[in-house]
């Protein structure tokens, strides 16, 4: 019987510090058994549990995009014990990786459409996945007009700089970089919160889909201006974070009425949270 | 399906001689409580029993189980890889168990082992086990199996069922695990019609002694949003210690956390019975918890059992009835009334 409790062995390969405050760090893992990345088979929008040995599990969204071959990318927050130990690791480590679990962006669906994509702060990052993703020659044609809202809180703060300057310069996707604040002088893209500079660059919700992330507060606030936007609440989609242990919806804790946010989610359209208990 | 009727003491030699096909678990006499411990030399038996405090759902959910080990040496080429904990899966069966808690593992076997995955612990221990369940003769004044599903000698769930009919004890097989496990006790004779009919009559006498009669009728076509929102989760709560005896007593409570532990350069990983009732249990990273309120809490205990799990399974509640969260609860807070309230609720502004 396969035992999903299991991860699958992994090296770190490469440790990038993603701001200025050191607390981002991307992790670039390559399976230690070839055979396991095919089996690691993942869609955006997908997280899996990143086990470090003798501290434990953290689920954390897949950063890559199944385009890129050869390894798998997380971004990972220092916040507690697992996620401390994990920025103390050296390039050469071995830990493992459980996954990938949970649903994905609704791809399918958003197939022939605009794709608006709205990240707030470190949650940005399954949405690089997404972006990567759609850029890929593959699969450019299959989308319309790609725009992305992303902000952080200063320049420093934000991720995947030198991506974000290339996607500045790519003429199939529309980027708009906001920071809350900075005192460069020479800061060339927008300062404001990023629901206003959604209100201000999106003119419309015609045949598009919007995909946002973002802390609490971000995702409060979008509400309103998507709504304004004329987003009908299926064309919303959010991804939740929860506590997690199992990962695979047996475990118990990290359900929103009879959804687990590991297994059902943790992908929700607005219109299926507005009928879940608001926990 | 065989049926075979013994004499008391028959029924002890049997027992005794069971253990050689199996590891047995019975009820045993602990202070003032029952338990179930494996049936060693020594070991007395005690089927005079209203049930055992704990449920016997460790016996196939352990409290705490070892799920991998790994070795945190740097000079170890397999350092920091993770490794199945070594595991026998031996034959093993509960004798005595109650009919609401074998009904229990059919409950919660939807959690364990679903179309999606297998928890390979839970659902490879629970096939090498074999319940013979004990009817219940007199049950007790908190006992409402009858009104989800169950039945003092209820067979949902049995692999066998005995009927204590005072001098002899009448065995019925109800599967091929349960027919081969009664098949190796070496005393007994085929069991005659006076002694069939006379169990018969025990069933439907002891169903008559459960008098209440839970309403769980209408919790499906409740709003789950409007459960959620309605004002008596205050009042249910208010007593209420977040003790979490009731999750922890309790047969079809399934919720676990999972731990490492590391001693020198030996580490395990380990999973624990984990309750809804504790803060911890959903505290999040960033220090946000969804359920920082002690009613909360409360509320998701009700809901999953009465609500959540009704709406996802279309298999009734989550709960056989055993009635140990009434019994046991410090502050006296009682499924029963929670149902009746949430079965009967309006919405206000209705």
């Amino acid at each position: 019987m396969k035992n999903p409790y299991l991860p699958y062995p992994v090296r770190i390969d490469e440790i990038i510090t993603e701001t200025e405050d050191r607390n981002l760090k991307t992790f670039k893992f390559v399976f230690v058994n070839p055979e396991d990345e095919e089996k690691f088979s993942y869609t955006p929008g997908q997280f899996a549990e990143l086990s470090v040995a003798g501290k434990g599990e953290i689920p954390i969204g897949i950063a890559s995009s199944p385009t890129e071959k050869g390894f798998v990318k997380f971004t990972v927050n220092k916040v507690g014990l697992v996620t401390s130990h994990l920025h103390n690791m050296k390039e050469g480590d071995v830990m493992g990786i459980r996954g990938p679990m949970g649903n994905w962006y609704p791809w399918e669906e958003m197939e022939g459409r605009n794709v608006v994509i709205i990240g707030g702060g470190f949650a940005f990052t399954t949405l690089r996945s997404g972006i990567v993703y759609m850029l890929h020659p593959d699969n450019r044609p299959k989308f319309k007009d790609i725009i992305v809202v992303y902000g952080a809180r200063n320049p420093g703060m934000l991720l995947y700089k030198d991506e974000l300057a290339e996607w500045e310069k790519r003429d199939d996707m529309e980027m708009h970089i906001t920071v809350d604040g900075t005192d460069d002088p020479d800061w060339k893209y927008n300062v404001g919160f990023v629901p206003a500079i959604t209100e201000e660059k999106i003119t419309s919700a015609d045949d598009a889909v919007a995909i946002v992330c973002g802390p609490p507060i971000v995702i409060k606030l979008m509400q309103p201006v998507l709504e304004k936007l004329k987003f009908p609440p299926e064309r919303i989609i959010l991804s939740l974070e929860k506590c997690m242990k199992c990962g695979i919806g047996i475990c118990g804790r990290c359900n929103l009425g009879e959804q687990y946010v590991c297994k059902d989610g943790p992908v929700f359209s607005m219109a299926q949270l507005k009928e879940l208990p608001p926990e | 399906m065989s049926n075979k009727m013994f004499s008391k003491e028959e029924w002890g030699t049997a027992l005794e001689g069971l253990r050689d096909s199996c590891r047995i678990f019975v009820p045993v006499k602990d202070g003032d409580f029952h338990s179930f411990v494996p049936f060693e030399n020594g070991t007395v038996p005690d089927f005079d029993l209203k049930n055992s405090r704990l449920s016997p759902k460790s016996v196939v959910y352990p409290q705490s189980e070892r799920m991998f080990e790994y070795n945190l040496d740097p000079d170890d080429p397999e350092a920091n890889v993770l490794k199945e904990a070594p595991k026998e899966y031996l034959p093993q069966a509960i004798v005595g168990i109650r009919p609401c808690d074998a009904h229990a593992f059919q409950i919660v076997k939807l959690n364990f082992d679903n179309p999606e995955y297998s928890d390979p612990y839970w659902v490879r221990r629970f096939e090498s086990t074999v319940l013979v369940g004990l009817g219940c003769n007199e049950p007790c004044s908190t006992c409402f199996c009858t009104s989800v599903g169950g039945g003092p000698f209820s067979e949902k769930g049995l692999d066998a069922l005995l009927f204590d009919l005072g001098e002899r004890v009448l065995a019925k097989g109800l599967t091929e695990k349960g027919d081969e496990f009664l098949e190796n006790a070496e005393v007994g004779k085929e069991a005659d019609e006076s002694i069939l009919k006379e169990a018969e009559g025990l069933g439907s006498s002891a169903s008559d002694k459960i008098t209440t009669d839970i309403p769980t009728d209408r919790l499906k076509e409740k709003v789950v949003n409007e459960l959620f929102g309605a004002s008596f989760w205050e009042d249910v709560a208010f007593a209420c210690l977040n003790c979490g005896t009731c999750t922890y007593l309790c047969p079809t409570c399934w919720c676990f956390d999972i731990q490492d532990e590391v001693m020198g350069k030996q580490g395990d990983r380990i999973r624990n019975w984990d309750s809804c009732m504790f803060p911890l249990f959903t505290l999040e990273g960033s220090g946000h918890n969804p359920r920082s309120n002690k009613f909360q809490r409360v509320r998701q205990r009700f809901m999953h059992k009465l609500k959540y799990y009704v709406d996802k399974y279309d298999n009734g509640v989550q709960c056989s009835g055993c009635g140990r969260c009434v019994r046991y609860c410090p502050v006296n807070i009682d499924i029963r009334q929670v149902a009746e309230l949430m079965n009967e609720y309006e919405t206000e502004s209705a």
